[in-house]
């Protein structure tokens, strides 16, 4: 008998980190080797099953950022420290990280979008020798939605940050949409370089439009889709756009493939 | 070989077969139609040779036999999980041609699409071995078989062909010849329909500007109003496949549990329904589109060998709008011709 990729596994939960009061970030005690922009299905035995990003990863563990949102995450938020959650993954392919090296990075995120690429700018915070430069903009809707304070703050050190809210004027933040912020990078004064956009398709659809605009070109431009799904890896059919199963190929597109990706 | 049995004998064969088989046909349940004083065909388990419903289609596919619509895969107590089991009997099912050429479609993305295997699907599939059971000619008024290439197979261990009293049977499969031994030697091998009265021409869609115009397409819209969006259609075909996953808890006792997967379809609202509301496709039409490029375009562009679709015409049958599947096939085929047509016009006027 063959293995039951439908299996889900207990693992300890180390730390629960409050990030605003409707997202929680768990940290997981785990072996599994992630890659950046990889996903878990996450679950609760007879609550339900559903896909998370990887936010963060370390020696034996990764981190999930969960938005409390419905009947699975509304359960995950009454666990403590210590108990149980159970994964199986990581699913999905990853954002291109050897490609990025050595050259200039944009990374544009909004909202729970950050979470997705948070591991990736981790990864060159960490490792600064790796990348050329990285430009790095951020938008929340308000003050109360920020999330991962602390690693936007050590972010500002090491990047080129533009953090936004999307009204509201706070110190160290702009005001407006991401999209009003893309015409700030100096993509004419890069050499070589790669936009990663994450957040909600609407964001996505015109963070990508302002970045051809100011003539990036689209081959540069990759995203990290986000769909319900119910197996993580190829069966359930919920995620399928076109002959494209947004589990197996993606979650990360390239732009030239990711344009074509219509519901 | 081939052989003459009268039906008392095929029930003794029958008998003998079930002891190591569970054996399916479709079956009549009477009055359990879906219109007042009419009845139901589908699949179930077979008592005697006279079950069987050889001269109608069914209305349900056999797929459920091996991918049934809820199905348990794991139980959950207070502190353990455990997987869901099944009968350690093999599987002989009466399948028509379109639908043994159906399975293998399930066979594509159960067992092969991104390169894994789902074991509640394989742990039925590989128990299973085909009677292939002939159809009426030209099959019925909604088969459009020959126009999908799926109206013949030889992927069947016998195959019979049921008379009043006596059944024709050819024997592929060596395992079955001793149970024939001493019945009457015949010539017989099954004739497969070569003509239906429903034809359908399937679109070519060669490039992806033309896939665009095809979203674009305003008889998608007609869908709108006329689609209800209840998934009758999927949940007759041999070939859909998707499926929730749901969690339940026993109202007895709270403490256990199950994790169940539900058959789904692309044609409910929720099909796409992420937590928190986001989703896509979000009318009727957009999701019968998204239902028939699937059946008749981009299966086959990921997988390359066949269309989704058999042309069983189950769909077509029970769609309770009346919405015919066929015809939106060949609708999208004339409006498909006629964005051609356009596109060469202009390039002759440029």
């Amino acid at each position: 008998m063959s293995e039951n990729i439908m299996l889900p596994v207990p693992h300890k939960i180390i730390d629960i980190i409050h990030e605003t009061e409707n997202e929680y970030t768990f940290r997981i005690e785990t072996n599994a080797k992630v890659k950046h922009g990889q996903f878990f299905q996450v679950s609760l035995p007879k609550i339900g099953e559903g896909p998370i990003s990887v936010s963060s990863m370390g020696d034996n563990w990764v981190e999930l950022t969960i938005r409390k949102v419905g009947k699975l995450t509304n359960e995950i938020f009454n666990l403590k420290p210590g108990d149980k959650i159970f994964m199986r993954g990581p699913y999905g392919n990853s954002f291109p990280v050897d490609d990025f090296k050595g050259k200039d990075l944009v990374v544009i995120a909004g909202g729970t979008g950050v979470s997705p690429v948070r591991s990736l700018l981790k990864y060159f915070y960490e490792h600064p020798d790796e990348i050329h430069s990285l430009y790095f903009i951020a938008g929340f809707k308000d003050e109360k939605s920020i999330l991962f304070k602390e690693d936007l703050n050590n972010f500002r050190s090491r990047f080129n940050t533009i953090y936004t809210l999307d009204k509201d004027k706070i110190e160290g933040f702009e005001v407006g949409l991401v999209t009003e912020h893309i015409k700030k990078i100096p993509f004419d004064s890069f050499e070589n370089y790669n936009v990663v956009i994450v957040g909600p398709p609407v964001m996505m659809h015109f963070a990508a439009l302002e970045c051809l605009k100011n003539g990036v070109a689209e081959d540069k431009i990759w995203l990290s889709f986000e769909r319900k799904m119910s197996c993580g890896v190829g069966k359930c059919g919920h995620c399928k756009i076109n002959e494209t199963y947004v589990c197996l190929e993606g979650p990360v597109f390239n732009y030239t493939k990711a344009k074509n990706l219509l519901d | 070989m081939s052989y003459c049995v009268n039906i008392k004998r095929m029930n003794e064969i029958l008998k003998e077969l079930q002891k190591e088989y569970k054996v399916y046909a479709p079956v009549r349940f009477e009055k359990r139609g879906r219109y007042s004083d009419t009845d139901l065909i589908r699949y179930a388990e077979i008592n005697s040779i006279e079950d069987v419903v050889y001269d109608e289609k069914s209305d349900f596919s056999p797929k459920e036999v091996i991918y049934p619509i809820t199905q348990a895969l794991f139980y959950f107590t207070e502190y353990e999980y455990m997987e869901s089991k099944v009968d350690d009997k093999k599987i002989l099912i009466f399948a028509r041609p379109c639908d043994i050429n159906g399975f293998r479609r399930l066979d594509t993305i159960f067992l092969k699409n991104g390169g894994t295997e789902d074991i509640y699907y394989k742990r039925l599939r590989e128990k299973v071995k085909f009677i292939l059971m002939e159809c009426k000619e030209g099959g019925w008024d909604s088969c459009f078989c020959v126009s999908m290439g799926s109206n013949k197979t030889d992927d069947y261990s016998l195959a019979v062909r049921f008379g009043d009293d006596k059944i024709l049977v050819e024997i592929k499969d060596d395992e079955f010849t001793n149970l024939f031994a001493d019945e009457r030697e015949v010539e017989f091998t099954p004739e497969f329909v070569t003509s239906n009265p429903t034809k359908v021409n399937i679109p070519e869609i060669d490039s992806h500007e033309l896939l665009e115009k095809i979203y674009d397409l305003d008889m998608w819209k007609s869908y709108n109003s006329r689609c209800i969006s209840c998934g009758a259609c999927t949940a007759v075909c041999i070939t859909c496949s998707c499926f929730n996953t749901l969690d339940v808890i026993y109202t007895e006792n709270g403490k256990v549990g199950e994790r169940r997967r539900v058959q789904a379809s692309c044609m409910h609202e929720d099909f796409t329904t992420m937590a928190g509301g986001l989703s896509f496709r979000k009318t009727a039409g957009e999701r019968m589109r998204f239902r028939t490029l699937h059946k008749i375009y981009d299966y086959k562009l990921r997988f390359k060998d066949e269309h989704m679709c058999v042309g069983c015409g189950r769909c077509d049958e029970r769609c309770p709008e009346l919405i015919s599947f066929p015809a939106t096939i060949n609708r999208l085929y004339d409006e498909v011709e006629k964005l051609k047509k356009t596109e060469t016009t202009n390039k002759d006027i440029r």
